[in-house]
């Protein structure tokens, strides 16, 4: 097992610079459309959101080994909204847990690469999640049993905005302040959108740093799209309490035309949008 | 088998499974630190006293938030823990139902859920606190295991089994006292027992009706008609074979059941015959919002009795 853990350390040494994982994530949004494309669906809007985020923690974050997906030790990382599944499986591929060829299934008839995450069909998959609400529940118990089993792993989760507006996340934020779970970060992809409206004209979510705290929770406010500034609040060390990262985003970031725009939460670009996007997200 | 039929006739000492099932799981914790428990605010109705004086840290109580607790027990169970999750059955199910399917199931993940009180076992409280949907809901979601066990016996050796099975399970532990109907051994997840022999009528009964199933037998058999009593531990998968042999031996069949008529033990043993081998049915069990009244009132209400079985049972033979 400490063979293990060391080689998985080991082969998580990348370049964590900002300008390198800039650049893997500028290949995760481009793939992320070529696979919307091909598959006629997708959620390209919390995508192109989440795509910052995914890509620090699992380039430069998450102590994971894409060789042993179910290394006992491993961080956990869990998708709460996982209509984002796309963004997920490029990042995944991309760190080795299977062949980016797999990527053109995406949605396939018979595809492990559903359009929401399947543990028991993709490796590095942590928890079947698409109904909201369900991730931060399933990470307090994963944060409670490395705490029970004496282990050092980490949990991590990504919770869209719009969910908080499910009543199982402040369920489980209480059970996670109460308990002061350190090793549980909640990271919330703060792009003010859902799917029908804004968020906060739909069921007002401010003031959420408030919300957080008074559930007994650390909360930091970060740029969602800045990488450095993403490393240094994943990495931060915790101090009793869980931790709330507040993520402000960008739905449909890095295409101007999808960017910030409430139609292109699972909107599909037709054949000149999909040029004039990757246009955008080359060189 | 005839000391059960012959004591289900006498007044016999009843039992509360939740006893059985604590002690149980006790023991079990004893000996594999994988096993903890988690519940909502319900340790003294989960009989878990003695688990959280011996293991505080085990017991995961994460108050009064249902759908917390099972998502909470999916993490555990990524953690590489054993949960069980011990709540009134008619919130467990009702309020989690999504979390069980979604963070349990379909994540294949092996907690045991502990339905707690079921049926009308809150018998004055109400249907909000009555659990008779408990069957459909469960039976209709994959690769969840549906256990039922009859008596305190049976208890402890689902629980046992359910320990190591590693998969999603949900079990009934009843409230309600019933006598002893099995005999310890190992739990046969796979088969539903014979409990008495019959050739005119088979009674298929499951949970607190198994007694009364036995009860049923003897009345009918002292008006010359011959019952067979099965004995429903293992809701789901079904064993068809035991089913379909009753179905073609007997060409009559009763189901009884503590739990609503749509979509329990009367509907599973429906889609089986129906395909296989059909004969008369009669479904046996609760139709609608109970009035208000203790367990064994409403039970007798619905003709949830000796009688009521034997009454349906003498209908399809006549």
């Amino acid at each position: 097992m400490q063979a293990r853990a060391l080689a998985g350390l080991a082969e998580a040494e990348f370049d964590r610079s900002p300008a390198a994982l800039g650049e893997i994530a500028r290949q995760v949004r481009r793939s992320v459309i070529a696979m919307i494309d091909k598959a006629g669906m997708g959620h390209v809007g919390g995508d192109l959101s989440v795509t910052d985020i995914l890509t620090v923690l699992y380039f430069g974050v998450l102590r994971v080994d894409p060789s042993v997906p179910d290394w006992p030790d491993r961080d956990r990382f869990i998708l709460s909204k996982g209509h984002c599944v796309g963004a997920l499986y490029s990042v995944l591929a991309q760190r080795g847990f299977f062949d980016e060829a797999l990527l053109a299934d995406f949605l396939a008839p018979l595809s492990p690469l559903n359009g929401h995450p399947n543990r028991r069909k993709v490796p590095g998959v942590e928890a079947n999640t698409g109904p909201l609400g369900h991730g931060l529940p399933i990470a307090v118990g994963s944060a409670i049993a490395a705490q029970l089993s004496g282990r050092a792993w980490r949990t991590f989760v990504v919770l869209g905005d719009g969910e908080l507006q499910e009543g199982s996340n402040w369920e489980a934020a209480m059970c996670a302040g109460h308990r002061g779970l350190e090793g549980l970060t909640a990271i919330v992809d703060r792009n003010r959108l859902q799917q029908g409206a804004r968020t906060e004209e739909t069921n007002r979510l401010e003031p959420l740093a408030d919300k957080f705290a008074a559930f007994g929770w650390d909360v930091l406010e970060v740029d969602g799209h800045d990488m450095a500034a993403l490393m240094g609040v994943f990495g931060a060390a915790g101090a009793g309490r869980p931790r709330c990262v507040i993520a402000h985003t960008s739905k449909g970031r890095g295409v101007s035309f999808m960017e910030d725009r409430v139609e292109w939460h699972h909107k599909v670009p037709n054949a000149d949008e999909v040029a004039a996007a990757l246009k955008e997200l080359s060189v | 088998m005839t000391t059960a039929v012959a004591s289900a006739v006498q007044p016999a000492p009843v039992f509360d499974c939740r006893q059985a099932f604590a002690e149980t799981l006790l023991a079990l914790a004893a000996d594999n630190p994988r096993i903890v428990a988690v519940c909502n605010d319900s340790v003294g109705s989960s009989n878990l006293g003695a688990f959280a004086k011996a293991y505080p840290d085990r017991l995961i109580n994460v108050g009064i938030a249902e759908q917390c607790m099972v998502g909470t027990a999916a993490g555990l169970a990524n953690g590489g823990f054993i949960p069980f999750v011990c709540a009134a059955s008619p919130f467990l199910t009702g309020r989690a139902l999504e979390q069980i399917k979604a963070d349990v199931a379909y994540n294949d993940y092996p907690v045991v859920l502990c339905g707690m009180s079921p049926g009308m076992a809150y018998g004055e409280l109400g249907p909000t606190h009555h659990s008779i949907e408990d069957f459909a809901w469960t039976r209709a979601i994959a690769d969840l295991t549906v256990l039922v066990p009859a008596d305190p016996a049976q208890t402890r050796a689902a629980v046992r089994w359910a320990a190591e099975a590693n998969r999603p399970i949900f079990v009934r532990v009843g409230r309600f006292k019933v006598p002893a109907v099995t005999e310890d051994g190992p739990f046969e997840p796979d088969r539903i027992a014979e409990l008495a022999p019959g050739s005119d009528v088979t009674i298929v009964a499951t949970g607190t009706m198994v007694s009364r199933a036995l009860e049923a037998h003897a009345l009918l058999a002292a008006e010359g008609i011959s019952a067979r009593v099965l004995n429903v531990s293992t809701l789901k998968p079904l064993d068809a074979e035991t089913l379909v042999r009753a179905a073609h031996e007997t060409g009559r069949i009763v189901t009884a059941e503590e739990a609503s008529v749509h979509g329990g033990l009367g509907g599973a043993v429906a889609e089986i015959l129906s395909q296989t081998h059909p004969v008369p049915m009669r479904i046996l069990g609760v139709p609608e919002f109970a009035p208000t009244g203790n367990t064994a009132f409403l039970l007798d209400h619905f003709g949830l009795n000796a009688a009521g079985i034997a009454a349906a049972a003498r209908a399809l033979v006549d």
